[in-house]
């Protein structure tokens, strides 16, 4: 049996395979065909309460939890956009509540691929991980009721 | 001269004639040594400045006038007895005799000087609007406007219960003038259309839209933002009632433009400041109001901005019109040749007229997209709806790539923005 995985240690991995590339192109190509495998939203969720505001494309969100496990499925018609979000995905899904809400998320940083980006598409990014740390507050919260 | 050049020439030759014959390398490289910005390299490549209809770049000339300004004759205008004032008024009210010269008007109290063009867009909007609407009463714009001349009609509009009028554009991004004449009537108190579209590139027939409307005794007013930088407006010529145009996007300062007005209506309109509130109190018989201009420009100006804006006005004269027109001629027939190439690219925007502006997409790859790729190759374009979400909607895209190209800008960085654009294209495939 391996191990649990952590955010941090699935972070250091993604940092990992994106060391083994030192040209921005085979980079980017890496984060579109990420996008690429990002698993469908339901199209339930496919609407404007589930859209994150702050970006030039479109992005939607929908959460995922059982108990206190939580992740998301997203999707973007931007395929950068949408590579960018499976790797935060791939870092953020099927983590307890409690370390999402911690997390710090410096891996964007270390993958240096928020400095390429514009603005617009931080502030997206921003948006997007604020989405995904009130939803993993609201599920603490329902949580810390019940028990 | 390569043979490509040569190629390229000919094929134009037999359509546009002498015009787009391409202006000599030398001359160009000349002209770009005014440029500072230009001379930089963007993720370590040289940068391509090819977002013109966005902002354009500043030569030396508008940076010295605006240095030299604050270095020696910095002083508020129009009120100092003192050496300093009066240089300084005298710089401002010298700009504003070159700025009406350049654009053809009648006299300097034509000139109003404003933030740029949305702002003297809202300053007729409320000025005028407020002045003449009456509930059911109808403004016509085009489909084809920017935010700026879309919004502070649709304020006014709800404001006075009058109607906001759009005549529609065809699929090639063109005026559709049959419908623009069949939404002129009585009840139309004003037109306002772009002169040239920021995402399209489209020139309008504006001869024809104001003989139109002034057939039926209807103001026009013309969003010259995207037209100034390519074409020599003479605004008595066009007959125009009022011409709005930024600086910033003339190779001037930002936060300074023109609204050029008929005396004779600007006479009769109240001051913007005095805000709408209190419109219907005033009596525009027996005005008391302060004289033209002045009566529009409450505060202390953007002094350096007008001072740097008539320097901008200066330099495009000294490059001249036959060049800046030839060379970007060139440039968008070279650039749609380029780009035509690539598999799966669509130019929106094919109007028959057009100034130096290029749109389109890429197979289905999001605009957003394409542009976030290009500029790792050091090439700036613009991405989205270019503050024309319902021409966008129109269209039915999300949004475009465009590169906007200026008399600075060279075939190299044609081919350079081809060469990407195709690499993107695999890359989003
Ligand atoms: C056609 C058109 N109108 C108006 C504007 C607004 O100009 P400014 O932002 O300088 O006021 C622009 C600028 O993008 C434009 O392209």
């Amino acid at each position: 049996m391996t191990a649990p995985t952590t955010i941090l240690s699935r972070a250091q991995s993604l940092v990992e395979e994106f060391e083994l590339f030192d040209d921005w192109m085979d980079k980017y190509q890496y984060v579109i065909d990420l996008g690429k495998e990002l698993e469908p939203i339901d199209d339930a969720f496919r609407t404007e309460t589930h859209k994150i505001q702050g970006c030039q494309s479109q992005v939607w969100l929908q959460p995922c939890s059982q108990g206190r496990d939580i992740w998301f499925k997203a999707d973007s018609d931007a395929q950068i956009t949408k590579g960018l979000i499976a790797i935060l995905l791939r870092v953020l899904n099927h983590s307890d509540v409690s370390e999402i809400l911690q997390s710090e998320l410096s891996f964007l940083e270390e993958l240096e691929l928020k400095e390429h980006l514009s603005p617009t598409r931080k502030n997206g990014l921003d948006a997007m991980i604020k989405q995904i740390k009130l939803y993993a507050a609201a599920i603490q919260a329902s949580d810390s009721i019940r028990s | 001269m390569d043979t490509k050049t040569g190629h390229i020439e000919t094929e134009q030759e037999k359509s546009h004639g002498e015009i787009s014959k391409p202006i000599d390398a030398a001359v160009i490289d000349r002209i770009r040594a005014d440029f500072p910005t230009l001379h930089q390299r963007v993720h370590g490549h040289p940068l391509a400045y090819l977002d013109n209809a966005a902002t354009s770049q500043k030569p030396h000339a508008v940076l010295e006038a605006i240095e030299m300004y604050y270095r020696k004759d910095n002083s508020n205008v129009h009120r100092g007895v003192h050496t300093l004032s009066q240089r300084a008024t005298d710089a401002y009210e010298l700009a504003r005799k070159q700025i009406a010269e350049f654009i053809g008007a009648g006299s300097t109290r034509e000139i109003i000087f404003t933030r740029g063009t949305t702002e003297s867009i809202n300053l007729v909007a409320s000025s005028l609007g407020g002045m003449i609407l009456q509930p059911g009463d109808e403004i016509l714009i085009s489909a084809m406007e920017h935010h700026s001349n879309i919004v502070p009609w649709q304020l006014i509009c709800s404001k006075m219960g009058a109607v906001l009028q759009v005549a529609h554009v065809t699929e090639d991004g063109e005026l559709d003038i049959q419908d623009f004449r069949s939404k002129l009537s009585k009840k139309t108190k004003l037109v306002a259309i772009t002169h040239v579209s920021n995402s399209l590139g489209t020139i309008n027939p504006v001869e024809q839209i104001i003989a139109d409307a002034h057939a039926l005794n209807i103001p026009v007013l013309l969003d010259g933002a995207q037209a100034v930088p390519h074409l020599q407006v003479d605004v008595r010529d066009l007959g125009v009632d009022f011409y709005c145009l930024s600086s910033h996007k003339l190779f001037g300062p930002t936060g300074f433009g023109i609204l050029y007005g008929k005396e004779s209506i600007l006479d009769r309109m109240p001051p913007y400041q005095g805000g709408g509130d209190m419109i219907d109190q005033v009596d525009f018989s027996g005005t008391t109001f302060n004289e033209l201009p002045h009566k529009f420009e409450a505060g202390t100006p953007h002094i350096a901005g007008a001072i740097g804006f008539a320097a901008a006005l200066q330099y495009v004269e000294k490059v001249g019109f036959d060049v800046i027109q030839r060379q970007e001629a060139d440039l968008l027939a070279y650039a749609t040749e380029g780009l035509s190439s690539i598999s799966g690219l669509r130019i929106v925007g094919q109007a028959q007229e057009k100034a130096s502006v290029l749109s389109f997409l890429v197979g289905k790859s999001h605009p957003y997209d394409v542009g976030s790729i290009l500029d790792r190759f050091g090439i700036a374009v613009r991405t989205g709806h270019h503050c024309t979400q319902p021409l966008m909607k129109l269209l039915g895209v999300p949004g475009t790539v465009r590169a906007s190209f200026a008399f600075y800008n060279t075939r190299s960085e044609v081919d350079r923005l081809v060469e990407a654009v195709g690499q993107a294209g695999a890359m989003l495939a």
